[in-house]
């Protein structure tokens, strides 16, 4: 006990002291993994709503490979995008390796699986609910995909904030495209890691008690926006 | 009667919160990359012990005031550093096996080898000392000792220069470890300091460089038992990447970095770079 005890202290610190490679790390962190789930839920929601409203061949197929990647190990991903990002990769021009943009393209290919399944489950029973309403009227694809969208728009909250969940705990995609450089790449996780390797093992955990108390003022903010937003539905 | 009203405009206001924070963060998300002109920098390729230390943060400051160049460290074993070098990844690299080095500099990956700085190594293991090898002078004898009664080793496996020189230890002393591996020797396949916090929890003996292990937080039961034999000396290497394999290195700063740290400033900044009054790395003239 007396370990989390030394490491509470070293986080209450740390926040005390208003310590400026923290903040950094701090909202590098959040940049990272916000910018990433948001481009992720851009893409990933209308990619889901498609796949729960319509009928193609492989679809099914389609399903299962989404479901599937939601369990690929961040590790695999940081790899397969420093190949890609690497000098003597295809896209090394670009000179894109060790940045934050490396970082998020990383998360949000780990991202993105998540919030497609999800929303294609959150929106799969929506759609069941209002098939027979919508097709009545003779409400165009797009109407749907619209109607089904908006009225979820509250439940998708949740698959936006699992995916969130993901990008800001991850370390093996950020530490091997980012690199854990000092002041350019170093965010929470690679820092605890870091810590870690050197033996200071309060410090690691408390710069992990940090992270959850910012993973928690996250999803107050979004369970509050809900709650706010969709009174009728509060539980 | 308000309330009805009061509760859509509510609604309304609390989707409009979250498209905007959608956009700003989107936004946030692309300027990462136009964020006006950078100062120069370069990539250096090094290995754990420097950064774990807090050597690089000693002396990097110092750098980069005189000369207006940023040094960006990426921290990885000797190994993966070498790789990172090898694809154009960086453009300086700085680690400890010399005769990868000099593979490195001969296959034409590098431009030359220019020695540093060194410390030494030293075989940490725990204070009962169950292999009795504590102050044997012979470094490759000791790993024997500690084979023949089979006391728990961590080493780090991962193809660092930790790692080499340590194989090359045993292979001094006519052992291979490897056969007993996951018995009492145990290969963590990760840095320096995670390999020690292995050790100190199960009581291991292993090989570590020295100022990992003096700046090295949670050593509980551990100490230094071996020390002091000649070949337990430690050099660190660094070399220019050749602009010939990687036409984008940035020559002019690499080598600039290169000059710097053989510079008496430079050498003086490693030579003062001290903790709990020992000084951890010694500059080569």
């Amino acid at each position: 006990m007396q370990a989390f005890l030394d490491a509470f202290t070293a986080a209450l610190r740390l926040v005390a002291s208003g310590d400026q490679d923290l903040i950094r790390i701090i909202l590098l962190s959040l940049k990272v993994s916000l910018s990433a789930v948001c481009i992720a839920a851009l893409i990933g929601i209308p990619l889901g709503g498609l796949i729960a409203l319509s009928r193609f061949p492989g679809r099914q197929a389609l399903i299962v490979m989404f479901n599937a990647l939601m369990g690929l190990p961040p590790v695999v991903v940081g790899l397969m995008v420093y190949v890609v990002l690497s000098r003597s990769g295809p896209f090394g021009v670009l000179n894109l390796l060790f940045t934050p943009t490396a970082m998020i393209i990383a998360q949000v290919i780990l991202v993105l699986p998540i919030i497609v399944s999800l929303t294609r489950q959150t929106l799969h029973s929506l759609w069941l609910e209002y098939r027979e309403t919508l097709q009545s009227v003779a409400a165009t694809p797009a109407q749907c995909l619209a109607a089904v969208l908006w009225d979820g728009r509250f439940m998708l909250i949740t698959a936006i904030l699992v995916g969130l969940g993901r990008a800001i705990a991850e370390v093996g995609a950020v530490m091997i495209v980012g690199g854990n450089i000092d002041n350019v790449t170093r965010v929470m996780t690679t820092a605890i890691a870091l810590e870690a390797s050197k033996g200071d093992l309060a410090l690691a955990l408390g710069l992990g008690f940090i992270l959850l108390m910012i993973s928690m003022a996250l999803n107050i903010l979004a369970h509050g926006l809900t709650a706010f937003g969709e009174p009728e539905r509060r539980s | 009667m308000l309330l009805g009203p009061m509760v859509d405009l509510a609604r309304a206001v609390a989707a409009r919160l979250i498209a905007t924070a959608l956009i700003v963060v989107a936004a946030t998300a692309f300027s990462t990359q136009s964020s006006g002109a950078e100062p120069s920098y370069i990539t250096v390729a090094s290995t754990t012990s420097t950064q774990n230390s807090g050597l690089f943060r000693h002396i990097l400051p110092k750098f980069t005031e005189t000369s207006g160049i940023e040094v960006r460290v990426v921290a990885v074993g000797t190994g993966a550093a070498i790789r990172l070098a090898r694809s154009g990844d960086a453009d300086v690299l700085l680690v400890h096996h010399k005769a990868s080095e000099e593979k490195f500099v001969a296959e034409g990956f590098g431009v030359r080898r220019y020695p540093v700085m060194f410390n030494d190594f030293v075989i940490v293991g725990p204070s009962a000392d169950p292999a009795r090898s504590a102050r044997e002078p012979d470094a490759a004898k000791a790993l024997v000792m500690i084979a023949r009664v089979g006391a728990a080793f961590v080493s780090r496996g991962d193809n660092s220069g930790t790692h080499k020189r340590e194989v090359e230890f045993w292979a001094m002393g006519g052992i291979d470890p490897s056969a007993a591996s996951g018995t009492w020797y145990r290969q963590t396949g990760s840095g320096m300091g995670a390999t020690l916090n292995v050790g100190a929890a199960m009581g291991a003996y292993a090989l570590s460089d020295r100022s990992t292990w003096l700046s090295f937080a949670n050593k509980r039961d551990l100490r230094v038992l071996v020390e002091g034999d000649p070949r337990l000396r430690n050099e660190y290497g660094v070399i220019l990447i050749s602009k010939k394999r990687h036409g984008h290195v940035k020559s002019r700063e690499g080598q600039a970095f290169i000059d710097w740290l053989r510079s008496v400033a430079g050498r003086s900044a490693i030579n003062g770079f001290r903790i709990g009054g020992k000084r951890l790395f010694t500059a080569i003239e």
